[in-house]
């Protein structure tokens, strides 16, 4: 094996350090196709049969990676050189291709081509990188072919010129991605082409509704050098852009330079900056501060329209207050301490692929040609995207995946290409993938890797789990499980008896899923992964396989099942005297339904021993729950609706709130009980590496929406502690029973979402949760469905010293990124289930336009926010029509919280009670919204 | 960071278990009384070394055995950028002490009362595992002087990185921030005189690194013991004091099979100077090191 030394400048913190690396070059590289007699075939992975291998270049890689996704591209050859510069260039590229090369049924190889003594090749002097990589890539192409000889064909797969005629000038075939693909005949993979850059000539068509041809739209974008020197003068500003979800046409760029959001108005000031983009921002003159706001209205009021949408469940989803300035128009200091800016240059790209549909539009007279098109995302943040398409006729009602190429200064849209078809528009299943395919859900079924971690079925327990000293046999305890009506994943169970000495012994069990679920296995991998069972309203999307879920970790009746349980001695004011923790077995006596557990405890006649238990534990939780509010604990309320679905159509038959009973409280209370020890036992074994869940305390800001609101219906909150807030919180009776409530729900929407992390990233007092107010939380009941509550089990387990601890925790950076991708898979789980609420309540009253109460919770300039209780919905009435400039009829009054009349006659208030009517309009095809107007 | 990609090479081409290209060359330092040159792949370290011979400091001498002594310095042009202090920082210090307490280990101290034997051991080109190489380069060069020895020492490293154990880290792996176990053992009487490790590792995964890095130590005694060889020859045969030079590819192959209850122990201790290590990190601020 031979030794070269590669000789690399490479620079750190702006200094130049020549650095000398070594390089090893081998003659154990093989080709990776089994017919070849030279090389070792056990990791061979191209086809036995490949009459053509293809070798690709980086830029088809990463343009074109939408297409060798497709199954249509096999036999591939991806070499190291190419791999390095994709991963240079762009990591979701990289990852997308490196899912390809893992996956067993794709043939893709990766070829270590830098490593390989023949393939290696050294940059000649005067040589750019690029073209010695372009060299490497062509030399490899050469190697393959004289190696595998002539029976199997060596296609070099490049959009370079140069390249293409210099490899054909040493005898490789090479052909362009289009050629290549229309050689395979399927004219379909040309519409998942990336289209270059350069063929920005051909574009007609669509074009009609741009002003003049060839008009600069946008203003370049500044050339990095530039950026980077602004960036250090302090001229530009950098942060990640963030646009209005109810507003597109309004962005934030949070910038730590100067400590504040820069609002960015207008999509020239944006400056072809999409959503997620990290982007360099230049102060706009303060004087034009006020004029680009005013601007901004007259934009809005083209476009906005202000969707229905479920009530925001915390402050991460609420819409962003943009008119909260407006109330102190007269103060200009407050006005001015929004800076404004445009984005002068984009720094990292967050392009990916996105959904939606086509513009309706004519079909073009020759069928059959290449069309071009415009596609709406159902994402509002994202412009339309231009694409071409051979198929426009079969896309034009289905709801498409398209991905983003470019978007150059000349053109109003980017332009992108088509990825994939979900389905036809408007169909249930197809805008539940379309909800599942936004959120970046994985619906897809569990791989054979990963069933095949699963333990036979039909499982029970066996004696070996009896006899297994870390087990405790608890099935003489009369545990039973209160869970929503038809739950099929119980992954918790109680348990609670009377002792001798006036005590009670109460237990909680959760299911042993990390008894299955084994460190490092596919399926702890996959589970990784998904993060969390998600919760549509028709289907269920499971973290771990069904069996798993449904049979062996559920706590079912009348059947003995492993658990992990909690166990306390508590006297009968609630005061917990001890606790333990251990595995166990138990048998469940009965799983009950809230309902069922509810008409037990409220039937005076009932006297058996699950309704006292019943009963005995209900007294206990309300001590616990009175102890927890006297803490400070918050009682949020969120206007969760519940459906009732057919069970034949899957349609929505009734929508109504779901109700809170006692039972659901009690349960709730010991969940909270368990949580928290289970906390601080983890915590005091391992203080490093914890995964604990913290909610951070709102922000005097993030409040300021309630307070006034609170203000202007004349009612004094105390928000300096989460028990003040609290205490306030229970003062606040209005005359009506609804009221209350209403107040919780609007407070619960200025909070933050409660996130996962490390232990060791953050110092104790950041642990605490503010809504709960706890010292320490987790989550450890609900394993089946929540992939923190299987590293918490394991964290339990190993502070018991049952099981080793595995080495994921030793690994704090991958603790973290996975406590970062739990957060993240929750966010996703809870928009996504909410998005299929809002989708079922659209089809709910698709065929029942509705008459009925709703209250005002926000005044606008043009009409107001209103809530319906019943439905759980939120939406913008309004009291000038839309198109109306003139709307000088209503005066709105932000002290008072109070939009009226010019003449006086009518008044709307904050939280008034006002009658709607709901119906499903579709203002723009394809995009269906619920209306309401007043009556 | 991806130290072994999913085709099993490491960044600079070799697979997990792979050693870099080892060179020695003996006799570099024609004043001193045993010298070598040790490389391990870009790892350059010069060792000289001087005695037995009167002890210098009359208070420092020992009625019953040699006094040991051991200079570590790096050289200011062994880094990219120029170093400011080469020698008498922490870090040297502790060094020098490891060094010196792993040759004394091997050194017949007992034969040699009232001497002194000075290694000299200075790094001339680092791209990590310098320690092994120091202890390697300074067992050729007593070798050399004749001094006598119990066996050779050799020291090879081993590390633990995207959940491999990768034999004989270099500089970008090293500076990666995961355990790098530096094992020095007798090989002939396969005993351990030296374990260091500065990070934590759950005690099956340490046993496999371990067991890694004591392949390597095989590996590089079986190259040190050919050099001496062909050294040795050459000095009978042409009586000239010619330095030899040869080169040498390892690959370790799988765990030998050693005493289990001994690999125990060793396990067992190497756990105990890894919790060592660790204080010795956080609070003392004293040179860890270990012989026995």
């Amino acid at each position: 094996m031979l030794q070269n030394k590669s000789f690399v400048r490479k620079t750190r913190q702006g200094k130049v350090v020549k650095v000398v690396r070594e390089h090893y070059l081998r003659d154990d590289i093989y080709c990776g196709a089994p017919f070849c007699k030279v090389c070792d075939s056990s990791a061979a992975r191209l086809s036995s049969t490949a009459s053509t291998i293809l070798i690709v270049d980086t830029n088809v890689v990463l343009n074109q990676i939408d297409l060798l996704e497709n199954e249509a591209i096999d036999d591939v050859v991806i070499l190291s050189v190419v791999l390095d510069e994709v991963k240079n260039k762009n990591l979701g590229v990289y990852n997308r291709l490196r899912a390809l090369c893992s996956n067993s049924v794709r043939k893709f190889f990766v070829f270590s081509n830098e490593y390989h003594k023949d393939t290696y090749v050294k940059a000649m002097v005067g040589e750019s990188p690029n073209d010695r990589n372009d060299r490497a890539i062509r030399v490899a192409a050469q190697w393959y072919q004289t190696h595998l000889g002539d029976a199997t064909k060596i296609v070099l797969i490049t959009n370079d010129r140069d390249n293409k005629r210099k490899a054909t000038e040493e005898g490789i075939s090479a052909e362009t991605v289009e050629s290549y693909v229309k050689s395979l005949g399927q004219p379909g993979l040309l519409d998942l082409l990336a289209q270059a850059p350069s063929e920005d000539v051909a574009k007609e068509g669509v074009e009609d509704m741009r002003p003049s041809k060839k008009k600069i739209i946008y203003s370049e974008h500044k050339p990095m050098s530039e950026i980077t020197a602004g960036l250090h003068r302090g001229i530009f500003h950098q942060g990640k852009l963030r646009v209005n979800r109810y507003n597109p046409f309004e962005a934030y760029v949070g910038s730590e330079s100067i400590g504040d959001e820069i609002i960015i108005y207008g999509r020239a000031n944006m400056n072809r900056a999409f959503d997620g983009d990290v982007v360099a921002v230049e102060l706009l003159p303060q004087e034009q501060w006020h004029e680009e706001k005013s601007l901004s209205i007259v934009d809005e009021e083209d476009e906005e329209e202000d969707g229905i949408h479920l009530v925001p469940s915390s402050a991460d989803d609420a819409p962003r207050v943009t008119n909260q300035i407006q109330g102190s128009l007269g103060n200009a200091n407050s006005e001015s301490s929004r800076p404004s800016g445009r984005v002068v240059g984009v720094i990292k790209r967050n392009w990916h692929s996105y959904c939606g549909s086509l513009e309706p539009m004519p079909m073009p007279a020759g069928t059959g040609g290449v069309a071009h098109a415009l596609f709406v995302s159902k994402d509002r943040r994202i412009p339309k995207i231009r694409i071409q398409t051979r198929q426009l006729g079969n896309l034009l009602d289905k709801r498409i995946i398209v991905a983003v190429d470019s978007w150059d200064c000349l053109s109003r849209y980017p332009s992108g290409h088509y990825v994939r078809t979900v389905g036809e528009i408007g169909d249930r299943d197809t805008e539940s993938e379309v909800v599942l395919i936004e959120n970046d859900i994985d619906a897809r079924p569990f791989s054979s890797q990963v069933l095949a971690c699963l333990p036979p079925l039909p499982w029970s327990v066996s004696s070996e789990d009896l006899e297994n000293p870390i087990r405790q046999d608890l099935r003489h305890l009369r545990v039973f499980s209160v869970d929503p009506p038809g739950c099929k994943d119980i992954d918790d169970a109680l348990h609670c008896t009377a002792l001798p000495n006036g005590n009670f012994e109460v237990g909680v069990h959760i299911a042993d899923v990390t008894n299955f679920v084994h460190p490092g296995s596919p399926l702890d991998d996959e589970a990784t992964q998904r993060g969390t069972s998600v919760y549509l309203v028709e289907r269920r999307i499971d973290m771990l396989p069904k069996p798993l879920t449904e049979d062996i970790c559920s706590l079912r009746a009348d059947v003995e099942r492993l658990a992990f349980s909690v166990i306390w001695e508590m006297t009968p004011e609630a005061e917990i005297i001890s606790s333990s923790y251990t595995k166990s077995v138990i048998k469940s006596c009965a799983a009950l339904s809230y309902v069922e557990a509810q008409a037990r405890m409220d039937d005076s006649r009932l006297m058996d021993p699950v309704t006292a238990d019943l009963r005995n534990m209900n007294a206990l939780a309300k001590v616990m729950r009175q102890r927890r509010i006297d803490r400070g604990a918050l009682t949020l309320a969120s206007a969760e609706v519940k459906f009732q679905i057919d069970t034949e159509t899957h349609d929505p038959l009734d929508i109504g709130m779901y109700q809170i009973r006692e039972a659901n409280q009690m349960v709730e209370e010991f969940m909270l009980a368990a949580n928290i020890s289970v906390a601080e036992k983890i915590l005091t074994h391992f203080p490093l590496c914890s995964l604990l869940r913290r909610h951070p305390s709102p922000t005097k800001e993030m409040l300021e929406p309630l307070l006034r609101m609170a203000a202007a219906v004349g009612l004094n909150l105390d928000v300096s502690t989460s028990k003040a807030l609290a205490d306030s919180l229970d003062h606040a009776v209005g005359d009506d029973p609804y009221f209350n409530k209403l107040i919780r729900i609007l407070a619960t929407r200025c909070m933050t979402q409660a996130v996962y992390f490390c232990s060791g990233d953050l110092t104790p007092p950041e642990f605490s949760h503010y809504g709960l107010s706890a010292r320490l939380y987790t989550h450890f009941t609900s394993p089946i469905r929540r992939y923190a509550d299987v590293i918490v089990h394991r964290l339990l387990a190993a502070a018991l010293g049952i099981y080793k601890l595995p080495g994921v925790f030793q690994d704090r950076p991958q603790l973290t990124s996975i406590a970062d991708n739990l957060n993240y898979r929750h966010r996703n789980a809870q928009m996504a289930s909410r998005a299929s609420v809002e989708l079922h309540t659209l089809i709910y009253f698709r065929k029942r336009p509705t008459d009925t109460e709703a209250r005002i919770v926000k005044i606008r300039s043009n009409g107001f926010i209103v809530f319906v209780p019943k439905f759980g919905i939120e939406g913008p009435v309004y009291l000038t029509p839309r198109n109306d400039k003139g709307g000088g009829e209503w005066l709105v009054d932000e002290q008072q919280q109070k939009v009226k009349k010019t003449d006086g006659s009518v008044s709307y208030g904050v939280l008034q009670t006002v009658r709607i009517h709901m119906e499903v309009v579709e203002p723009q095809p394809n995009r269906p919204k619920l209306q309401l107007t007043l009556i | 960071m991806e130290y072994v990609s999913p085709e099993g090479l490491r960044l600079d081409g070799r697979r997990p278990l792979e050693m870099r290209q080892i060179k020695a060359e003996i006799g570099a330092v024609s004043k001193a009384d045993g010298s070598a040159v040790f490389e391990m792949g870009n790892t350059k370290v010069i060792a000289a070394v001087y005695g037995p011979r009167e002890v210098q400091n009359r208070s420092q001498q020992l009625s019953d055995q040699a006094l040991v002594r051991c200079e570590y310095s790096m050289a200011n042009f062994s880094t990219g950028d120029r170093m400011r202090k080469p020698k008498g920082d922490r870090r040297s210090t502790e060094i020098s002490l490891v060094i010196r307490q792993t040759m004394e280990a091997c050194i017949l101290t007992h034969l040699m009362p009232r001497s002194q034997i000075d290694i000299f051991v200075q790094v001339l080109q680092a791209d990590g595992g310098t320690r092994s190489a120091c202890i390697n380069a300074a067992t050729l060069a007593l070798a050399d002087a004749g001094i006598p020895m119990r066996d050779l020492v050799t020291s090879c490293s081993a590390g633990y990185l995207n959940s491999t154990p990768l034999l004989d880290l270099n500089y970008v792996e090293d500076s990666a921030g995961g355990p790098d176990v530096t094992v020095g053992i007798l090989p002939k009487s396969d005993k351990v005189t030296l374990l260091q490790m500065d990070a934590k590792l759950p005690m099956d995964t340490f046993e496999n690194v371990m067991q890694l890095a004591i392949e390597g130590c095989k590996a590089i005694a079986n190259y040190i013991r050919e050099v001496l060889l062909e050294n040795t020859k050459q000095l009978e045969g042409a009586g000239s004091s010619s330095g030899s030079t040869s080169t040498a590819y390892v690959k370790s192959s799988a765990p030998g099979a050693l005493d289990a209850e001994l690999m125990h122990k060793f396990a067992f201790r190497g756990w105990i100077m890894c919790l060592f290590g660790m204080i010795k990190f956080q609070t003392l601020g004293i040179p860890c090191l270990s012989i026995f």
